[in-house]
């Protein structure tokens, strides 16, 4: 962990502590302690394979580890009964890679699945409501809301995802690699999004992603996945520091520089934008 | 007990106030929700300030019951007033219905599109069956295109794995058709005919018809779901950007396995059907297990053993078609792979034992009877 954890006194709404996952003989992760802060957006990242979708499946119940604790909001993943993780799960939402939008339904319908499961009191009306603006405020057309999944291109799926993940007003929110696939325009959407919606909705975000542009423009920390381990866990200028050869690799390599850039020449942008106004 | 959202109206000179108290929470909103639909008076002021926390439900249902009266929403926090601002923007009025014509349309609408789906589908057919053809004579010019290892797994899929199951099924079926035909031939005293019954009709129609229905509910509907997923998620796609040919790659090795299999696993199962009626003439009528063999070679007409080998590859080839065939045809959702999939079950069951009247005509006329 880095040293600036000691000056950090919030909350911690995930605390891994000696993760340990296997496939059979195959280690993935192993003795991994990680601890994401209240209303960050802490970006994951490491290469294929280094077990990113296998450390989020981890934490929302999906995989059984060998060994360790999770903790999310303070409760027991690992060692917790099915019900007893029912109030965990309806204070967060998840956005897989493909999306995962079920099939046979509507985006209206597949935002108010979650909805309809945790809160069966609210009325239909404000079902309707409900997703007709959760679909507008994930930057989808109001019209997109009657269609079906199979008819949405794959950007929109992953709005449409983000829409579901987003019903329950959770305030702890996975998103499994949300901008991959998405032009780049579409992509800094998604970015722009995230970062207004989490300052908005107080949002703490685990977000594994490969998308450097991402990590430049909206993460608090990084968290990087390496040797079956975190092996280092700041802000993108802490991690430079790093002499890790794979951290060095990773944010010294063209496409890293190039994104840092683009992040630079839109603030120098920006600045000539509010000196000339 | 969680708590609810609740409201209360303060009036004052005229002017009508909703005063919120409690969480605004799509967990706690709901009786608040419901209430605030109710009020009808004119309401002038919407007072949040003793409403926390806010979420965007909470908001959204605030924004709306101030918008849907024109009043002014109060006291609203810091964060309240974000969220506010937010569902603002992403009000919409949008039908979030499907769109779906009216009944009166709705009903020709759908017998239009059956009907078209039927011309279509017999077209699509025979273009399939064409270019199963095509990939076949291909095949046969150039031999080395045939996929040896995807054939050999398709036969072990539809051949040897359905060994236990079938031989069970015509086991029993053997010993219900020898058991029900001895008691009813008892009452003419020719018991011995059992054995003429069993022997022809599980070398003629049974052993291949009931492998042929066993055959297609498990390996037609896996040819269909299997194809249908690959065809999901574009695997199919991708064969025929490399130059694959899914028909070559995907239906020929089914086709042929089924049908070198199943005049096998028909022979198969008439076998068993003989030693399970044999068994039951041992047990009950009397009749020694090695004779009842032996008077089947000389009751049953070798014809018939043709009649029943001949059937076997056509009825493989339906099978085997309909489940590829309907397999290519999913488009869409996970949805569809189901409904295809019992499609080709349901099909290939059909058109089998319409196949097998017609066939059970011709070889009668043909003086096979």
């Amino acid at each position: 962990m880095s040293s600036d954890d000691l000056h950090y006194e919030g909350e911690y709404p995930i605390v891994i502590e000696g993760l340990t996952n296997a496939f059979g003989d195959y280690v993935v992760h192993e003795d991994l302690d990680l601890k994401v802060r209240r209303g960050e957006i802490l970006g994951v990242v490491g290469g294929s394979g280094s077990g990113k979708s296998v450390l989020m499946r981890s934490i929302i119940g999906l995989q059984f580890p060998r060994e360790g604790s999770i903790e999310v909001f303070g409760r027991d993943i690992v060692a917790a009964e099915p019900d007893e993780v029912i109030g965990v799960r309806e204070r967060w939402g998840v956005l897989f890679q493909g999306g995962a939008l079920f099939s046979t339904l509507t985006v209206a319908e597949n935002v108010q699945v979650p909805l309809k499961q945790f809160h069966p009191e609210l009325e239909n009306e404000l079902l309707d409501e409900i997703s007709r603006y959760k679909v507008v405020m994930t930057g989808l057309p109001p019209e997109a809301a009657s269609k079906f999944p199979s008819e949405l291109s794959g950007g929109m799926k992953k709005r449409a995802g983000l829409a579901r993940a987003l019903a329950l007003d959770p305030e702890l929110l996975f998103l499994d690699e949300p901008t991959a696939g998405l032009d780049p325009i579409g992509a800094a959407k998604f970015d722009e999004l995230l970062r207004e919606l989490t300052d908005t909705l107080g949002l703490t975000v685990f977000l594994i992603t490969h998308d450097l542009d991402t990590l430049y423009a909206i993460c608090d920390r990084v968290a990087v996945l390496a040797d079956k381990k975190v092996i280092a866990c700041g802000s993108i200028p802490e991690l430079l520091e790093s002499d890790h050869p794979w951290i060095q690799e990773y944010f010294n390599g063209p496409r890293a520089r190039a994104a840092l850039d683009t992040k630079e020449r839109s603030k120098s942008m920006d600045k000539q934008a509010d000196t000339g106004a | 007990m969680r708590e609810w959202a609740d409201f209360s109206m303060q009036e004052e000179g005229g002017r009508t106030t909703v005063v919120v108290t409690g969480p605004l929470l799509v967990s706690t909103i709901a009786n608040l929700d419901a209430g605030l639909r109710d009020i009808e008076d004119p309401v002038q002021f919407v007072d949040i300030s003793g409403a926390s926390p806010v979420d965007t439900v909470g908001a959204w249902v605030i924004y709306r019951f101030a918008k849907a009266h024109s009043a002014e929403v109060l006291g609203a926090s810091e964060q309240a007033e974000v969220l506010l601002e937010a569902v603002e923007e992403s009000a919409s009025e949008a039908d979030i219905e499907p769109d779906r014509l009216p009944l009166y349309m709705r009903v020709p609408e759908s017998v239009g599109a059956t009907v078209f789906e039927l011309l279509g589908g017999v077209r699509r057919n025979l273009g399939f069956m064409g270019a199963l053809i095509v990939a076949f004579l291909t095949t046969i010019i150039h031999p080395s295109r045939l996929r040896g290892r995807a054939l050999v797994r398709q036969m072990e899929l539809v051949g040897i794995t359905s060994l236990p199951i079938i031989g069970l099924m015509s086991f029993l079926v053997g010993i219900v058709i020898a058991q029900q035909g001895a008691i009813q031939l008892r009452e003419f005293g020719a018991e011995i005919y059992t054995i003429n019954l069993t022997g022809r009709i599980a070398l003629r129609e049974l052993g291949i018809l009931m492998t042929a229905i066993m055959v297609a509910g498990r390996s037609g509907s896996a040819f269909a779901a299997q194809i249908g997923t690959m065809k999901l998620t574009e695997e199919i796609d991708a064969m025929r950007t490399i130059g694959v040919s899914p028909v070559e790659a995907l239906v020929l090795p089914r086709v042929l396995a089924s049908m070198l299999m199943l005049p096998l696993l028909g022979f198969y199962a008439a076998c068993m059907a003989i030693i399970g009626g044999a068994t039951i003439s041992q047990l009950q009528l009397g009749i020694p297990f090695l004779t009842f063999l032996s008077r089947i070679q000389e009751v049953v007409p070798t014809y018939d053993l043709y009649v029943g080998l001949v059937k076997a590859p056509v009825f493989g080839l339906i099978i085997a078609l309909s489940g590829c065939y309907q397999g290519m045809q999913v488009k869409g959702n996970a949805e569809e792979v189901g409904l295809r999939t019992t499609k080709a079950v349901v099909q290939a069951i059909f058109m089998v034992i319409v196949l097998d009247a017609f066939f059970a005509v011709f070889f009668t006329e043909i003086g096979w009877g």
